[in-house]
């Protein structure tokens, strides 16, 4: 993985996400369109992801939760609402309640990935768009959480000696 | 909390007020350089009174200042608060970046299927 670029845009409350990856084009949106393959690295390992039902196509809907340390569940939900495989995907992502369904008053993430050939790689680029500053705000805090956790379990395996889970 | 020095409302002020074209028009030029109620009324179709309307709810959110010369409202940006709302952005890139790094491991894993062609060539 090759990450190109990263561009935000605070105005207009875009994230705009680039990497390349060695891999053709149809194996990259596999990793979307495979459940198994997409909660191997939706949610971050020290919250992994559990999809229950994932349409993979126009007006599907995915359920899905994330596992916390303690055993903790957040559930979260997608709307498929336009799709051309494998080069482009749009969907929404939102907060689910206990139930899995979406909240009532949720407002969810719009996403766009798009997918190019380039020399054999695939060009993956993932544009976000937030409407909402509350999930903003519960996204990047999540975020923040994860990253110190991961940085916590590096420093451990190094601690443990166990350079061949670091590399 | 993440954001140490914004309160959840001023984060939703913030955002309130950058959610509209024309405001984030307004604060795209006075952080350019200040421009009085009059003159940045001069871009739009709409009245002086509208205008300051839009003003007023970016100055609410501290996303400008605002300060009377004589008979005109002088309007300028401000820059930390737009520098706050970046930092937010940059928590959530990270999401993404260690997505990717996740994404890369999966697809460098040998694909059951394909191990045949692959063994061929690299191995």
């Amino acid at each position: 993985m090759t990450f190109v670029s990263s561009d935000k845009d605070p105005e207009a409350l875009t994230i705009t996400m680039v990497a390349e990856f060695d891999a053709p084009v149809e194996e990259v949106w596999k990793v979307w369109e495979d459940p198994r393959k997409l909660e191997r690295w939706w949610g971050p390992p020290t919250w992994p992801s559990t999809f229950v039902r994932h349409e993979f196509r126009e007006g599907g809907q995915s359920r899905y939760y994330m596992t916390g340390p303690e055993g903790e569940k957040s559930a979260g939900y997608w709307t498929i609402t336009a799709i051309d495989a494998p080069r482009r995907l749009e969907f929404t992502d939102g907060f689910a309640g206990d139930d899995g369904e979406p909240l009532p008053d949720d407002v969810p993430v719009h996403g766009v990935v798009t997918f190019e050939e380039n020399g054999g790689r695939t060009r993956m680029t993932s544009v976000t768009r937030f409407a909402d500053a509350e999930q903003l705000e519960k996204l990047a805090a999540m975020g923040m959480e994860e990253g110190m956790r991961e940085a916590m379990s590096q420093i451990d395996a190094v601690l443990a000696g166990d350079s061949a889970r670091v590399s | 909390m993440v954001v140490d020095q914004l309160s959840d409302a001023e984060v939703d002020a913030i955002f309130h007020a950058l959610a509209d074209a024309t405001r984030r028009d307004i604060v795209q030029r006075v952080m350019r350089e200040e421009q009085s109620i009059s003159a940045l009324t001069e871009n739009y179709t709409m009245s002086w009174a509208a205008v300051q309307k839009h003003v007023s709810v970016l100055e609410r959110a501290q996303l400008i200042t605002k300060q009377r010369r004589g008979r005109e409202q002088v309007v300028h940006g401000n820059a930390e608060t737009i520098r706050r709302a970046a930092r937010l952005l940059d928590a959530y890139e990270q999401i993404w970046v260690e997505r990717f790094q996740r994404i890369g491991d999966i697809l460098a894993e040998p694909d059951p299927q394909h191990e045949n062609e692959r063994k061929k060539g690299t191995r």
